[in-house]
């Protein structure tokens, strides 16, 4: 389905001086997306931000909003409002003032400031706060005005750089659904920076995890959980569990892959290489632990048998860690649903099979010695 | 009885500041009254008689001295922010690694007494010295043009002595704005001017209040720059140079002592006026 496209980055690099920060970086952005950036602290994501934002000149490349070439434009001139981490509101003026800030910029009649800046603290819900000087309000408050005064202006798109990172676990988690509400009531493109995978995918539509200045992987948070294409991926979203062997061979919609030790586990076939060394993961809440070590594979599920090396009951999940035969380790999420308390784990020792279904099964092309030696993985590039 | 501690505690803490200032202050003004009102001769002595006339008396004979040297000392003050300006923005938003060392260079002068750089200045403002003797043989200037003495002189003077007491305060203020204040203000439609003078420099404004007092007050009563670079002329003088002179001259104690009460009185309200106009609060930031 055809959409247009609010953001296109074509081949956006920026290097401060020897380091590059974004590395050959294309993307586009939908209307009215809710876009995600994720990745750790000198992936890029805040840079390739502020070039969007205008706050810093790519060094080469192309940046679009709409059908507009933007690259050289400053910020004031660019249809984009930015919410900035530590909100960054005008300590010497009241929050009315901060607000309205940018309507005054673009002469606004005075009279429907008034009316806009009323609509838009209701909108984040703190009406009557028009006179407190920022010092004044809490964190949570703070990043609501900081909201309210990049929303008033209607921008095409809506710049988020972690704006939730020095809030509380609690009010993050309530912010990330009022961000999600706004976002859908004022249907303005976002694009949102951030390091928290979780956060990423409770509110995005997509998210593109990056590293090391490029792309990582681009999809919606469904495909990058269920489907990681790199072993970076599978490992930043969530815990995986990853077995190395070599594909053996497929029948049509599955491929079969042989681990080092003989075993051989199936899984979808989507796009995933067809020959040489690949990595086959899959993620802890996917498996079954079956105390019956012998109990064989059935039904056509993927089996692995190996020792208890841990068991560790949590409440809602037990957390198990079991040791293939191979050495490998994996981490199994067992939920307690038949079972009545810690008395009832598996002890230490005992031996087990794992059992899940192909289709809960990644396959990742190539080995491990291969990102290992990845020379992106040290490099730092994020400007502070 | 812990209650009682907390009550007395800040009265405490207030105890050495408020010693400072009666020992240091009040104490020594209460003193100059007092030779302010006495009558006499260094010779004969000096008896208190409660002769208040002086006051009327050495403000009729001076009021002009005192208004030079508010405009001196004002215009002074006007040159070292615009010139400061820059200068303590540079250092704070650009100067990198590099800002200690500008610092630095800003208060090297101070390792030379003020004296002497003011004689320096003397020299290398004279008629025919290194800067006006050049320009004459280039005939850029007339050969009779002479620049010490001249009111401006006094006033450059005043400006090169007192601008690190400007920049210091502008780098302190100036180097605390949080830069994305600058860039949200730009985001939000503002232009760099408008970014400038909305933003940055009303979150500067605690160091221009703190640089014009610190820079306004020595200045007002300064008596070496018009001595110096003034060349001695009564034409240029200020009323710390008629003050020096009563005091040490002409050994006029009770007038020496009433134009100094004065001008601390004159300080004191244009002070309060100015702190009133831009608003207390931004000396506290």
């Amino acid at each position: 389905m055809p959409q247009s496209v609010d953001v296109r980055l074509d081949h956006i690099t920026k290097r401060f001086h020897e380091v590059v920060a974004v590395d050959d970086l294309s993307l586009e952005v939908e209307r009215g997306e809710f876009f995600s950036m994720l990745g750790p602290s000198g992936c890029g994501k805040t840079t390739t931000l502020r070039m969007i934002g205008g706050f810093e000149e790519a060094t080469s490349g192309t940046i679009y909003l709409g059908d507009a070439d933007v690259t050289g434009q400053p910020p004031f001139k660019r249809d984009v409002n930015t919410v900035f981490q530590n909100y960054a509101l005008f300590p010497h003026l009241s929050v009315f003032e901060n607000v309205a800030f940018g309507l005054r910029r673009r002469k606004v009649a005075a009279s429907e400031i008034v009316t806009q800046v009323g609509a838009m603290l209701e909108l984040v819900e703190l009406p009557g706060y028009e006179a407190r000087k920022p010092s004044q309000l809490s964190g949570g408050q703070q990043q609501r005005v900081a909201l309210a005064r990049a929303l008033i202006n209607r921008p095409r798109v809506l710049l988020l750089d972690e704006p939730l990172g020095a809030l509380d676990l609690k009010l993050r988690k309530q912010m990330q659904l009022e961000l999600k509400r706004i976002q859908t009531e004022v249907g303005i493109t976002f694009i949102y920076v951030t390091h928290d995978q979780e956060e990423a995918m409770t509110m995005s539509d997509r998210i593109a995890v990056m590293r090391a200045g490029r792309i990582e992987q681009l999809g919606n948070p469904e495909e990058l959980y269920e489907r990681p294409r790199t072993a970076f991926v599978a490992g930043f979203l969530g815990v995986s569990n990853l077995l190395e062997g070599d594909v053996a061979g497929g029948d049509g919609s599955l491929v079969t892959v042989k681990l080092h030790d003989g075993t051989l586990l199936r899984a979808p076939a989507d796009g995933a290489a067809t020959t040489g060394p690949v990595r086959i993961g899959v993620r802890p809440e996917k498996l079954r632990v079956d105390a019956r070590a012998e109990a064989g594979a059935s039904n056509g599920l993927n089996a692995l048998s190996g020792t208890v090396l841990d068991a560790s009951y949590i409440g809602v999940s037990t957390q198990y860690l079991v040791q293939t035969a191979e050495g490998h380790r994996l981490t199994v999420y067992a939920q307690n649903l038949d079972t009545a308390g810690a008395g009832e784990l598996l002890a230490g020792g005992q031996h087990v099979q794992l059992t899940w279904k192909p289709q809960h099964t990644f396959v990742i092309s190539g080995t491990a010695e291969h990102v290992a030696g990845d020379p992106h993985l040290t490099e730092e590039g994020e400007s502070a | 009885m812990r209650s009682l501690s907390r009550g007395i505690t800040p009265l405490l803490l207030l105890l050495p500041g408020t010693a400072w200032l009666i020992v240091f202050f009040v104490v020594p003004m209460a003193f100059m009254l007092l030779i302010s009102l006495q009558q006499g001769t260094f010779d004969t002595g000096y008896q208190l008689t409660w002769n208040f006339g002086i006051y009327p008396e050495v403000i009729g004979q001076y009021w002009e001295l005192y208004w030079r040297s508010a405009i001196f000392a004002l215009a002074a003050t006007g040159l070292t922010l615009a010139i400061g300006y820059p200068v303590a923005y540079t250092i704070a938003f650009r100067g990198g690694r590099l800002k200690n060392a500008l610092l630095l260079i800003v208060v090297l002068p101070f390792f030379v007494s003020f004296v002497i750089r003011t004689l320096n200045w003397r020299m290398i403002l004279s008629d025919n010295g290194i800067v006006f003797g050049f320009l004459k043989d280039l005939g850029i200037v007339a050969p009779d043009f002479h620049f010490l003495a001249t009111p401006a002189s006094v006033i450059f003077g005043l400006t090169y002595n007192f601008l690190p007491f400007m920049i210091l305060p502008l780098y302190v203020a100036i180097e605390k704005i949080d830069r994305r204040l600058i860039e949200a203000a730009t985001d939000l439609y503002a232009s760099r001017l408008q970014a400038f003078w909305r933003v940055t420099f009303v979150l500067s404004l605690p160091g221009v209040v703190a640089g014009s007092l610190l820079t306004f007050i020595p200045a007002v009563g300064d008596f070496i720059t018009a001595e110096v670079i003034g060349a001695g002329n009564p034409q240029v003088f200020m009323i710390g140079n008629i003050i020096q002179r009563k005091f040490l001259d002409s050994l006029d104690y009770p007038a020496a002592a009433a134009l100094g009460f004065v001008l601390v009185a004159v300080v004191m309200v244009l002070v309060t006026v100015y702190t009133r106009l831009v608003g207390s609060d931004q000396l506290a930031g």
